[in-house]
């Protein structure tokens, strides 16, 4: 029922989605606790600058990266100088640039799971004698668990469904940069409407299957 | 309860106010090669003529799509000929009406003075990461790259390196920024009163590959429009003529 090219592009959007998941996970998880903990001046501009991506449209975003990634730009300069080359083209960047794009989907569910423990667990772990990184380990996480599983579904979903920025810094290359979505936006272009159908079914297919994972959940948990 | 109903109302009134004033538009979907010469025609028709033409850029694949879809536009300006008479033929355009505005030229070009030779050799050397094409199944221009490669006997050796936009204004932006470090794209887009504007450049000869003829036509819903007919008449003047031989087309 796939076609080869068809098959490539799932596999790397499959790749690709997980990859950035893990890596929002464990960059999100300090910010979010440090957001959801802080006092700080800063926690407005931070929680801005993180939830940005859910309103800039990607083509901003993608705009910018390719600029600030390439070789003339800050970050392209500073890869380049570390001999990793630049990065637009690359999975690397197309990682990248889903980190950034997907980190509110991840972030906010935490930060909100963080919040709603509040202090007190805390407290009285730390009355127990325990120490704050076993206090986190043994009494946050447990607790922030559904955040957690929200953060991992919506971040890894939100990544499959990313177009834009691809498109504006992915080049289109098979089995490097070419996703789901990218493919589909071809085949719709080249009039080949049958492929674009398998594609984009699927698609449709998994994120309804995403969705009602999630919400389900959320009722399950919200009548205990 | 009025209050809250005065501004809504306003709302409606500016926007059906909005809906009937736009006489005399003509809504024209431009392939992105055309994007900066179509800009200075349509400023120098609405001057001369009144007529004002709204204009909508894209890979001729993607506006055919469109057209075929129901979008509203009156007059096509395609990156090749097959596009209009096809169209044409399916009974989308206006019979008779299509001709040939412009003959695309091919260039590769890159932003780096220099890096791009005089006869082209720069692609035997094969000393760079990404070549920047436009999708060769939908853009024209990405066609007779591909054309132009074949035959140089180069296809099989470059393709890895290809990256390829969406139509040739995103390859131009792929090279702008350096990403990719030369690419083919159209001489219109370097081009600036005659001259390269910047950066090196290799100017395909034309029989490297099939001659891009860029056909215009009307489309049904610009049948009788006077906006349409008089858009395609100054494209065929001598004043539109000057501006599109600026951008080196020939014609």
């Amino acid at each position: 029922m796939l076609s080869n090219v068809n098959l490539a592009a799932v596999w790397l959007t499959l790749k690709l989605a997980t990859l950035t998941t893990v890596i929002l996970l464990t960059v999100g998880t300090p910010i979010a606790w440090w957001l959801a903990r802080t006092r700080s001046k800063w926690k407005g501009v931070i929680g801005a600058v993180v939830a940005l991506p859910l309103v800039l449209p990607p083509t901003v975003l993608g705009f910018y990266l390719l600029i600030a990634l390439g070789p003339q730009g800050p970050v392209g300069q500073l890869t380049q100088f570390l001999g990793w080359g630049v990065l637009p083209f690359t999975f690397t960047g197309l990682v990248v640039a889903s980190v950034f794009y997907s980190m509110p989907f991840v972030v906010q569910p935490l930060q909100q799971a963080f919040e709603a423990i509040g202090a007190r667990p805390l407290e009285v772990a730390a009355t127990l004698r325990a120490s704050p990184w076993d206090a986190f380990c043994t009494v946050v996480l447990p607790l922030a668990k559904p955040g957690f599983i929200t953060a991992s579904i919506l971040g890894f979903a939100h990544t499959v469904g990313e177009f834009g920025v691809v498109l504006m810094i992915g080049g289109n290359i098979p089995e490097k940069t070419r996703v789901v979505s990218v493919q589909i936006y071809d085949h719709v272009e080249a009039l080949e409407y049958a492929e674009a159908h398998v594609l984009a079914g699927g698609m449709l297919l998994f994120s309804f299957l995403v969705l009602l994972a999630l919400y389900s959940r959320q009722r399950a948990s919200a009548w205990k | 309860m009025k209050r809250c109903f005065t501004p809504l109302l306003a709302g409606l009134v500016l926007a059906a106010a909005s809906l009937t004033t736009q006489a005399a538009e003509v809504q024209v979907a431009v392939a992105a090669n055309f994007t900066a010469p179509m800009q200075k025609i349509a400023a120098g028709f609405e001057k001369d003529t009144g007529h004002k033409a709204l204009l909508a850029f894209g890979a001729t694949g993607k506006l055919y799509a469109q057209i075929k879809n129901g979008a509203p536009f009156e007059v096509f300006l395609a990156a090749d000929d097959k596009t209009p008479a096809r169209l044409e033929a399916e009974g989308d355009a206006v019979p008779g009406s299509r001709f040939t505005y412009a003959i695309g030229a091919l260039v590769l070009w890159s932003a780096k003075p220099g890096l791009v030779d005089a006869q082209g050799e720069v692609l035997q050397k094969g000393k760079f990461n990404h070549l920047a094409i436009a999708n060769p199944k939908t853009a024209p221009y990405g066609a007779a790259a591909v054309a132009t490669l074949t035959k140089l006997g180069l296809f099989n050796v470059l393709q890895s390196k290809f990256v390829t936009g969406e139509n040739i204004a995103q390859a131009h932006q792929f090279i702008v920024t350096e990403n990719a470090e030369l690419g083919f794209i159209a001489l219109s887009q370097v081009m600036i009163d005659g001259q390269l504007a910047d950066g090196s450049a290799w100017i395909v000869p034309a029989h490297l590959h099939e001659p891009i003829r860029q056909d215009a036509v009307i489309l049904t819903r610009g049948q009788d429009q006077p906006a349409a007919q008089a858009l395609i008449d100054y494209l065929k003047g001598e004043k539109a003529k000057g501006i599109i031989q600026s951008y080196g087309y020939a014609l």
